[in-house]
């Protein structure tokens, strides 16, 4: 099984990466481009067949190591 | 035993962790060394006893350099569970720049890091009010005493969610605030953007202190500031004290 994650910072916790980026945008005249968020894309194989073992697995190394979830929350799709 | 400031004879025996990547370790085993005269054993990552030990340091530096978060890997190091059951023992623990962001990443202090709200390595002099002088890392400062004190850190942006930054602020956790020369706590002073301009907390017990800047880069008089000091020694005078009393 594959595991694709998305680690993000929280709405509401301010991303000083994506104001920048967001700043860059504007100048560079993509006025209508707001909320830039930026964040972390990480993806592995598992060697699991069972998609709900596959999650359980997924799930806790999000809360245990790749997320920070005081400041990050995280979402993730597998595929086989 | 001869020491600088004459004050102590040798008499704790410091750990000053290692983890692939620390590069403060050695400025902290000068300090205590050669300029306070104490006992230092440097502690490899992977050790998992802390045994004859009066104290740890986790040091700054970019530990597993920085993957992931700041401190997120270190946190798994094998030593790092000898360092919690320390602290749950009631030893004191000092985490400086990567070391505080090792111990927020460990749940031994509560909140994280984000990225400096300018998004630069912050290299430079700041200055911090000592905002609790009642802890076992600040006895030898007066409250409200202002210390200049270098930070060297591109993630030392401190957020906490108000819930638990109430209750650090009502239970005196919050020890040192950036600062202005003369003390003035406000939002100018503060280089990174720090809720509340927190520079540096304790746990409830107030054994384990995390802080940004670092007290060992200016702790003896050739480097011009010596304001540093104070807090080493005022782990001595806590241990001094703990010792003469029998209570360890």
């Amino acid at each position: 099984m594959k595991a694709k994650i998305h680690v993000t910072l929280k709405q509401g916790i301010l991303d000083p990466q994506g104001k920048a980026i967001e700043h860059a945008l504007d100048s560079l005249g993509f006025k209508n481009a707001a909320n830039v968020r930026v964040g972390k894309y990480m993806e592995l194989d598992l060697d699991e067949k069972d998609r709900v073992k596959a999650e359980t697995q997924v799930k806790s190394m999000c809360e245990k190591l790749l997320a920070n979830t005081i400041i990050e929350e995280y979402r993730y799709e597998l595929s086989a | 035993m001869s020491v600088q400031g004459g004050y102590f004879e040798a008499m704790m025996n410091i750990g000053v962790v290692v983890f692939p990547g620390s590069n403060c370790d050695h400025d902290c085993q000068h300090v205590l060394k050669d300029v306070l005269g104490q006992d230092v054993t440097m502690v490899w990552h992977k050790e998992s006893s802390l045994a004859g030990l009066d104290a740890v340091i986790l040091p700054g530096g970019f530990s597993y350099g920085d993957y992931l978060r700041t401190g997120a890997i270190a946190r798994f190091s094998p030593v790092m569970q000898a360092v919690k059951q320390f602290a749950l023992d009631g030893g004191l623990v000092l985490g400086i720049c990567n070391g505080f962001q090792i111990l927020l990443e460990a749940g031994l202090l509560p909140g994280a890091m984000l990225r400096n709200r300018s998004l630069h390595f912050i290299c430079r002099e700041t200055y911090v009010k000592v905002e609790n002088a009642a802890t076992p890392f600040t006895n030898r400062c007066k409250p409200g005493q202002v210390l200049k004190i270098p930070v060297a850190h591109a993630d030392g942006n401190y957020y906490t969610d108000p819930v638990t930054l109430a209750g650090l602020q009502a239970n005196a956790q919050v020890v040192f605030r950036y600062c202005t020369p003369d003390g003035k706590v406000i939002p100018e002073a503060c280089p990174n953007g720090s809720l509340d301009n927190i520079a540096g907390i304790r746990n409830a017990e107030g054994n384990v202190l995390g802080l940004m800047p670092h007290p060992e880069r200016c702790a003896e008089a050739i480097l011009s500031n010596e304001d540093g000091r104070a807090i080493f020694e005022s782990m001595m005078t806590s241990w001094e004290g703990k010792t003469l009393t029998g209570v360890r």
